[in-house]
């Protein structure tokens, strides 16, 4: 299964990304065959509305299952879920230890969004 | 003849010197108040004659029996208001300026325009002041629809005093981007400089003519004044920095009772914008 982690960099090593929508990128990891690619999540950094939205079209196309990222918004979280994507909050300072705790199952699925929609 | 009261920084004065300047009006005049998130004209006139009306914008509804899922309508929306990976198409309607893209390339005419209702116009009379207010709905991020629904009111024959958002973003364009001349009020401290270089600058890009009233004016106005004179701004009005005024203003009174010797300034006031403008209504 893919999962999705938010970051600043693009490989494992690289700092985790506590913004999800506006997140510079995401990495793609695969927990069965232990490979990762990094997919680009920049064109939203600078999105006048509507970053999470897309952050979560980015997400779904790449076949993730499972996002972990700091936070999540309310409009992410509803096209996430429509996508039967699960979300898992997390603190960790690199993809790798964020990766880790989720194989591990130290982390908590949201039911909710974690923070308001802004403009 | 169209005005409108501008700021840049909130909390200058911008409505205590709509009314007035609609109290002091040569005939009939028109007060819109288009602070659509924080309206607040109401509370210094007696209103009759009240009415309400709401107000909608369109928005996409996606017929989910005759939608075919090509994605096209996401495609189209730069607002990113659409969603597509599957089917049905996912509608955020708040995130939708309602240009109807989606509308016109779904090939299966799937797409229809329904009002998404985001606030009201209250509109009443008070003495010679046709007065109109937009509120926006609590939770709606959008307020230009609602301005420019206020906006309409403006009927052509009177003359119009237009109560303008603070700030210099979408929302204080929309309330001035149609007058024929933009008071700017200000305070003399460094955030009122500093925000009135601004909105100088936002107004000079919209071509309109524009001067400046200082607001609680008292020694130490300098700063300002030198802005103005080194770039050409002609300080309209000064009003004092007056207990008197301040107490009378915060009690739902006006700036002429507070301070009856600006009655006759703001009569002035009109004559020069009138004189300026060339008065055409």
């Amino acid at each position: 299964m893919k999962i999705a982690v938010t970051t600043t960099g693009n490989d494992l090593n690289s700092p985790f990304e506590n913004r999800f929508g506006r997140a510079p990128g995401f990495i793609i990891y695969d927990t069965e065959t232990k490979q990762f690619e990094a997919v680009d999540n920049s064109m939203n950094l600078n999105a006048a509305q509507g970053a999470g939205i897309q952050a979560a079209m980015n997400v779904i196309k790449a076949g993730a299952k499972v996002l972990v990222s700091g936070h999540c918004g309310p409009k992410a979280f509803t096209v996430l879920k429509q996508a039967e994507v699960k979300i898992f909050n997390a603190n960790a300072a690199t993809v790798s230890e964020a990766v880790e705790k989720y194989v591990s199952g130290m982390l908590i699925e949201m039911k909710s969004a974690d923070v308001d929609g802004h403009w | 003849m169209k005005v409108a009261v501008a700021s840049g920084k909130g909390g200058t004065g911008k409505t205590t010197v709509s009314i007035a300047l609609a109290m002091t009006s040569p005939g009939m005049v028109q007060l819109l108040d288009c602070d659509v998130e924080e309206p607040n004209g109401h509370l210094f006139l007696e209103l009759e004659n009240v009415i309400e009306e709401r107000v909608s914008v369109d928005v996409p509804l996606i017929n989910t029996d005759t939608c075919i899922s090509c994605g096209k309508c996401a495609q189209i929306c730069q607002f990113n208001a659409i969603v597509f990976f599957g089917s049905p198409p996912m509608v955020f309607n708040e995130l939708c300026h309602s240009y109807g893209g989606c509308m016109r390339v779904c090939p299966v005419s799937a797409i229809t325009e329904v009002p998404n209702f985001i606030g009201k116009i209250v509109s009443g009379r008070s003495g010679r002041i046709d007065f109109s207010q937009g509120i926006l709905d609590i939770g709606f991020p959008m307020a230009t629809p609602v301005i420019r629904k206020v906006l309409k009111k403006a009927d052509g024959n009177n003359d119009v005093v237009i109560d303008s958002p603070p700030g210099t973003s979408c929302s204080m364009i929309a309330a001035v981007k149609e007058s024929d001349f933009v008071i700017l009020v200000t305070e003399s401290t460094p955030f009122g400089l500093n925000d009135l270089m601004i909105a100088v600058e936002t107004i000079k890009k919209l071509s309109i003519p524009v001067g400046v009233i200082i607001n609680r004016s008292m020694a130490g106005d300098d700063l300002v004044e030198k802005y103005c004179e080194d770039n050409n701004l002609k300080i309209l009005m000064k009003i004092p920095y007056s207990h008197k005024i301040a107490k009378i203003c915060s009690t739902g009174g006006n700036l002429i009772t507070g301070a009856p010797d600006l009655k006759k300034k703001l009569e002035d006031l009109w004559k020069f914008i009138f004189w300026t403008t060339g008065g055409e209504k």
